[in-house]
């Protein structure tokens, strides 16, 4: 399957990493819906060192959609909340 | 998946909604690359606007050290004269910038993580952008219209996911870089108003080079009382420290002192 970092990228990850990254992202989800800002940077990293370590970069001119999306390694719980939250504007700029 | 699949959807919605479809599908193609040729353009002056504001933050922190290290120079120099409290004044404002200095090597680090990942994603960008190109030159040759579009779907695959990314990854980089400007800015007024240029410029309005200076004048005029003292005394008057520099000027052309001093 294709994971995109955004900002980064898009990353190859065999199939049978599936199960580790979904509770990895379960955690990550718990953190963000209860506000916990701790947990989210905790989560976040551990989700992201997962993704990095077990995938592979895509060539450059690869085209093909991701299976799944990350938000920016960089980004605060607060834009996370707000990207998942927004519905009609924001994400794509012009 | 949780999250991941959650931000998957809202994103690839937008991304589509972006992309507006023409009549002939094939048209569509030509419109999206030069959406994305447009795409390519705003992410480079993004990569350039990045480079602009860090190499100005540089600037300000080479200005920055300049005066940190005259300040330093100040304090070595109040030592020696057994000045503590203006060595204690000078080394007060030296680490006043120094938190200054901290702040803007901080920013510094941050722009150029930005400079980085937008020339990395302009790079992508670009291959992904070629790729696109020679995919709908096929298309266009090799399909009619009612045919083109399973193959249209598939070149758009992955370029409008990457058009979102980007243009994502440049507002945000815009974003980071005005709230630097913002602080950039008022160092580079308080650089302008003379008011850290105060605090270290020798012989200017800089109040510790004054008394330093003025130090050095008075012990000036006072070895040169002692030593008149001792011989023949030319008309000064004592403890005159602003007349000190023409004093001594004039002690010095006078031939008695010579062999006393």
């Amino acid at each position: 399957m294709i994971v995109r970092i955004m900002a980064e990228g898009q990353l190859e990850i065999p199939d049978d990493q599936l199960d580790h990254l979904n509770e990895l992202d379960a955690e990550l989800e718990k953190a963000v819906s209860t506000g916990d800002e701790a947990g989210f940077r905790q989560a976040m990293s551990a989700l992201l060192d997962a993704v990095r370590s077990c995938g592979t970069a895509l060539a450059d001119d690869a085209l093909v959609d991701s299976d799944f999306i990350m938000p920016p390694a960089d980004a605060s719980l607060a834009e996370v909340r707000e990207l998942l939250s927004s519905s009609d504007e924001g994400l794509i700029p012009g | 998946m949780g999250l991941m699949q959650r931000f998957s959807t809202i994103f690839k919605a937008k991304a589509n909604k972006a992309l507006d479809r023409a009549e002939d599908p094939r048209e569509t193609l030509d419109y999206s690359y030069q959406r994305q040729l447009e795409m390519l353009t705003k992410v480079r002056r993004g990569v350039a606007d990045v480079a602009t504001s860090r190499k100005r933050v540089e600037l300000q922190v080479n200005q920055l050290q300049a005066q940190s290290d005259k300040l330093t120079e100040q304090a070595k120099k109040a030592i020696s004269m057994n000045r503590e409290d203006l060595a204690r004044e000078a080394l007060t404002r030296k680490s006043g910038l120094q938190g200054q200095m901290t702040d803007l090597q901080q920013q510094q680090a941050q722009l150029q993580g930005e400079e980085e990942k937008l020339t990395l994603a302009s790079q992508r960008l670009q291959a992904k952008v070629e790729s696109f190109r020679t995919r709908k030159e096929t298309i266009k040759a090799t399909y009619t219209a009612a045919e083109a579009q399973t193959r249209i779907n598939e070149a758009f695959s992955g370029i409008s996911e990457e058009m979102g990314d980007v243009g994502m990854a440049i507002q945000r980089a815009e974003d980071k870089t005005q709230q630097m400007q913002a602080r950039a800015g008022a160092i580079d007024e308080l650089i302008a108003s003379g008011a850290l240029d105060d605090a270290s410029a020798i012989g200017g309005g800089d109040d510790i080079s004054r008394e330093l200076e003025a130090m050095s004048s008075h012990s000036d005029v006072e070895s040169e009382l002692a030593a008149l003292k001792s011989g023949t005394a030319p008309a000064i008057e004592p403890g005159d420290a602003s007349g000190g520099t023409t004093a001594s000027a004039e002690a010095a052309t006078q031939p008695e002192q010579e062999g006393q001093s």
